[in-house]
């Protein structure tokens, strides 16, 4: 069932349950003004919220019924046995209605009018002979409610014609019998009216079964009770405690080798764990709450602005911690209204952009490793690099030579900073920013991270990463000058051993600490020069201070900003419950709170985010921030199984095995010469073989290892010394090679290894498998724009990847138009798409008409690849929407043409 | 003034019973002060403390109290005296402000003394502006005088910051 409702079910059968009391209460002291207006508080909280849910009918009822409480309330209604009566009726309704709500979650069919005409005579006749106008009220009700049974019957009777007469008839005699259980309860006190009235009533129905009478206890009212938050607060830093003395006297427990406390201890332990777990679960809401306001949000902004939008909400259900629900929200809220108010464009703008009318905000949370995600994507617009430019130099915040510098990301991350994000001037025109630094630090100050991209044009996408809980993180215990620090593990990513002798040295540029990590410098920072820790330590790290050769670099990652700690020793890592730490030191912005470990001493917690900011984030982190879009987008990169094998060199070389058709052993004895080229006969054809190595003679006997290729009708063999393994990785080459032959290097199963260009063998063996000389092309201006390679071959599909790759663009490989709409439609986004045209199914063509004609993809640019390069095919291509057609076979000429289009694009944007 | 008004309330508070008020009494820097009984939530020896980096110089670090993180402030410095000498003996009075556990470094804890209100007499105008800051008024006693250390503007960082 829905959670709001479920909410409000439980909720309002409480407040009946008490207003059944107060009633009561209120018919014994008519003028006790606190009762009184207790009493109205709870109808109109119940009225209130049935009109927030849309419950018409039982917002009809208990509207009614706050009427003629407002009526006793200002005074000109007094408070008589047959008011309470009729008021404790329209409770007793309301239940009724709320009974069927649960079971079927909608409101029941059926017609309140007898009451609400009771209620609002009483409510009207303020005279001082409430009994009179009454009586009258229910004498015509009788008939009114005859009616109301015969017109609910034809009402349903449209729908279920058969059962829909016994229906509304038993509808109505549980209404009349619920009246009369209700009034008694009511004191002997109540005089004659009141006891006539519901006599009255029943009338019109006959009285059902007595069995039936009975209002069935709700199910989701004694499912759930109601806690005051303060005190799961309390128990969850009951449990915290408890945690903590566990760990304590696990940790004892270690120290003693044989002791009779090690059984119940872990018992213990196990309970406690389970305990935590439980606790925690309380705290857990879905995410969904902190959403409720937005498609309010969206639906009002909306209309304000007359733009067309829709708010897709995805994930709602994923739960996290209500404290830090609690902070997310209005953080959220702010984006959401941002992506709305600024990203989105008006729709004319969005159709002369070629883009549907209706602007997207999708909100998508999930979980992943301990944390929450939530993205913000909006169609809009997106960020106007060159506004932010022009704004961070305005405002002195970077020179133009630094910002040249920068990547578009780096740029972008300006808008969160203070001076930047309110500046009128860019949001007028790039549409984002305000307040986004503050968003920034709400979301910081509880330890998760935002991250930003944006296309311009396309729209942007807000990242966010939260811890799932604040109470218990696991944290990393480090040692510095002989104090230890806690760092938590959420923002650790490695930890590196440094010293003059091993793989790892702390170099210095001009005194600045840097570590080469991987082919790249991380930005170091010492924990000791941080927190001034300098008192007597000295001479232990040996020679200058903070100069020390040796020591341990906590990796950490804040943001896209990854940088190392120095620090002395590293320990374990330890569950730990934060705790705030007094007033006083809240402005020490490099600690987040403290917390006791388990051997009882106090630890201060390190705050990751406060120290990125205290070694000026932004203009240390050029590299870096490369560095972690680069990791980000080779982890969505899908892996790839590869063929390692050896041939010449010690060198794993390795190729995509989906190229590799199959694995053979040839016998050496029969390879022939033909046309200068080494064959053997294969499956009743010729097949070349090549080898890897120049000069290197094939022996004349024994058994050679081959894979071959084969693409249509073709096969090759490609001779190599031994196959050593299949590994599925990702192919990330990371070297370009300029030997040919060779697409570069990779990690393959955790080895430098050599990836074949597997292309290269293929035209030694047939001069026409491809046109146009190998010169690789190395120099890449490609810079990570995304392509979509749409083929139909896998031959092709895994040749072209890794080539593209390569060459610095990101590829994503699908084998049919169809998937490509697909792709479109969940939202991806692409640079360049590059389509075969002969392609079952749905062909080239088409896919470019379909492309061009009504999607979001009509203004990316569209390559087209086939084996048919005659002046025809170029101008079918052409008037099918493809900006560019080139021949399958030749790389280069794609290589360029891919390198053209998109400096079009980029000089026409 | 603020400080003293608070002191004369106690004081009628407990006129009921007698004229006295009940104090733990401590020595800093041979200055003998006292904190309220009521205040007071332990005393403690010398304690394993951690130290604070970049905290103000008073802030002596935390400890850890039964399972409560408790700020330890170093009362010599927060009253302008001079550095404790090395191996000089150190007790804690704890004491809670707001939410938090403050732990007070002083040199020596002594007995409890219950004071006679009418030995109590507002700080000389004369007294040194910081100590003045501090003391809530003095009594009156046969061999010496007594401070009484007003807690509360002790631990007011904020209001301290400001002023």
């Amino acid at each position: 069932m829905d959670d709001l409702l479920n909410e409000f079910l439980t909720e309002t059968n409480e407040s009946l349950a008490v207003l059944d009391v107060e009633l009561v209460k209120l018919e014994q002291n008519p003028n006790d003004p606190d009762l009184l207006s207790n009493i109205f508080r709870l109808m109109h909280t119940i009225k209130g919220t049935c009109g927030f849910l849309g419950l018409p009918r039982l917002e009809a009822v208990a509207h009614a019924g706050e009427n003629v409480l407002g009526k006793v309330r200002d005074g000109e209604l007094e408070v008589t046995p047959v008011a309470v009566s009729l008021i404790l009726e329209c409770l007793d309704q309301i239940r009724m209605i709320l009974m069927v709500l649960e079971e079927s979650e909608a409101e029941p069919q059926g017609d309140d009018s007898d009451l609400i005409g009771r209620l609002n005579a009483l409510a009207s006749g303020g005279d001082p002979k409430p009994q009179e106008a009454e009586v009258a009220a229910v004498e015509q009700p009788a008939d009114t409610a005859e009616d109301t049974a015969e017109d609910a019957t034809t009402d349903s009777a449209a729908a279920e014609p058969s059962a829909a007469e016994e229906d509304a008839q038993a509808a109505s005699s549980d209404e009349g019998d619920a009246v009369q259980e209700a009034s008694a309860e009511i004191p002997a006190a109540a005089p004659e009216p009141a006891a006539a009235k519901p006599e009255a009533q029943p009338q019109p129905a006959k009285p059902a079964p007595a069995e039936d009478v009975a209002p069935k206890e709700s199910a989701v009212a004694h499912q759930s009770i109601r806690v005051h938050v303060d005190l799961l607060e309390d128990l969850m830093t009951m449990v915290s405690e408890l945690v903590l003395t566990r760990n304590q006297c696990l940790q004892i427990l270690r120290a003693q080798k044989e002791s009779d406390f090690q059984a119940p201890l872990q018992r213990l332990n196990h309970v406690v764990s389970e305990l935590q777990e439980g606790v925690m679960k309380t705290r857990m809401q879905p995410i969904g709450n902190a959403w409720a306001k937005l498609p309010r949000i969206i639906r009002d902004l909306s209309h304000e602005l007359g733009k067309k939008m829709n708010l897709v909400m995805k994930g709602a259900d994923t739960e996290l911690d209500r404290q830090v629900l609690e902070l997310i929200k209005d953080p959220l809220t702010h984006m959401v209204r941002n992506s709305a108010d600024h990203g989105l464009e008006m729709p004319d703008e969005r159709v002369a952009a070629g883009k549907s009318e209706t602007g997207t905000v999708l909100l998508n949370a999930f979980h992943e490793g301990g944390h929450i995600i939530i993205e913000i994507t909006d169609d809009g617009r997106g960020l106007a690099i060159d506004e932010i430019k022009k704004k961070v130099i305005r405002d002195g915040l970077a020179t133009e030579s630094e910002l040249e510098s920068m990547s578009d990301k780096q740029i972008m991350r300006y808008i969160f900073k203070a001076g930047v994000s309110t500046a009128k001037e860019v949001t007028a025109v790039s549409g984002r920013g305000v307040g986004m630094d503050v968003v920034r630090n709400n979301i910081e100050k509880i330890g998760g991270t935002i991250d930003l991209s944006s296309v311009e044009g396309r729209g942007t996408k807000c990242l966010i990463k939260i811890p799932l809980t604040l109470a218990i993180v696991s944290a990393l215990v480090v040692e510095c000058a002989g104090e230890r620090f806690a760092i938590p593990q959420l923002s650790v990513v490695e930890l590196v051993r440094a010293s003059s002798n091993s793989e790892h040295t702390i170099e210095r540029i001009n005194g600045t600490p840097v570590l080469r990590l991987r082919n790249r410098l991380l930005p170091l920072v010492s924990l000791r020069e941080l927190l001034n820790l300098e008192t007597g330590e000295r001479d232990q790290v040996g020679g200058e201070t903070g100069h020390s050769v040796h020591g341990f670099i906590v990796v950490a990652q804040v943001g896209a900003y990854s940088f190392g700690i120095i620090v002395d020793r590293v320990f374990d890592t330890e569950e730990i419950v934060v705790k705030p730490v007094a007033p006083i030191l809240r402005d020490i912005a490099l600690f987040s709170g403290n917390t006791i470990l388990g051997d009882g001493s106090v630890v201060m917690i390190l705050d990751p985010n406060g120290i990125a900011a205290a070694t000026g984030e932004i203009t240390v982190a050029a590299d870096s921030l490369e560095a972690e879009a680069e990791r980000r987008s080779s982890q969505g990169r899908t892996k790839m199984a590869m063929l390692v094998f050896r041939a010449t060199g010690d060198t794993p070389k390795a190729v995509p095995l989906s190229l590799v058709a199959r694995l053979e052993e040839i016998d050496l004895a029969k390879v022939e010469r033909s046309n200068s080229q080494h064959v053997v006969q294969y499956r009743g054809q010729l097949m070349p073989l090549v080898q890897m190595g120049e000069g290197v003679e094939l022996a004349k006997e024994g058994r050679q290892p081959v894979l071959v290729f084969a693409d249509g009708g073709r096969s090759m063999g490609l001779v190599v010394r031994e196959i050593v393994d299949i590994v599925e990785d990702r192919m990330d080459v990371e070297l370009t090679s300029h030997r040919t032959g060779y697409l570069g290097s990779a990690i393959v199963g955790g080895q430098a290894t050599d990836i074949i260009d597997a292309g290269y063998y293929l035209t030694k063996a047939f001069q026409d498998w491809f046109g146009g000389d190998r010169t690789q092309q190395a120099e890449s201006h490609a810079g990570g724009r995304r392509i979509l390679l749409i083929d139909d071959s896998p031959f092709f599909r895994n040749l072209l990847a890794p080539l593209l790759t390569v060459a610095g663009y990101e590829v994503t490989a699908v084998e049919g138009a169809d998937q490509a709409l697909e792709l479109c439609e969940a939202g991806m986004d692409y640079d360049v798409i590059v389509s075969d045209i002969e392609m079952p199914d749905m062909d080239g063509f088409d896919f470019a008409q379909e492309i061009k004609a009504n999607s979001r993809w009509s203004q990316t640019p569209l390559l087209a690849l086939s084996s048919h390069t005659s002046p025809q095919d170029l101008a079918r291509g052409r008037s099918a929407g493809f900006d560019d057609y080139v021949a399958k076979a030749d790389r280069n000429a794609l290589l360029d043409a891919l390198q053209e289009t998109l400096s079009h694009v980029r000089g026409a944007a | 003034m603020n400080a003293s008004t608070e002191i004369s309330g106690q004081a009628s508070g407990v006129d009921g019973y007698a004229e006295t008020q009940d104090f733990v009494t401590f020595v800093i820097a041979n200055q003998l002060f006292g904190i309220s009984v009521l205040q007071v939530q332990d005393v403690l020896a010398a304690h394993r403390i951690t130290r604070i980096p970049l905290a103000p110089p008073e802030i002596a670090g935390s400890l850890n109290l039964r399972g409560r993180v408790v700020t330890v402030i170093d009362v010599r410095r927060r009253l302008g005296l001079n550095r404790r000498e090395a191996g000089g003996s150190v007790m804690s009075i704890v004491v809670e402000h707001g939410q938090d556990l403050y732990s007070l470094m002083v040199d020596s804890v002594g007995e409890v003394l219950a004071l006679a209100t009418s030995d109590f007499d507002s700080n000389p105008p004369t007294l040194d502006p910081q100590f003045r800051e501090y003391s809530a008024g003095i009594y009156r006693l046969d061999a010496k005088l007594l401070v009484v250390l007003d807690v509360d503007r002790l631990l007011d960082y904020g209001r301290s910051a400001v002023a």
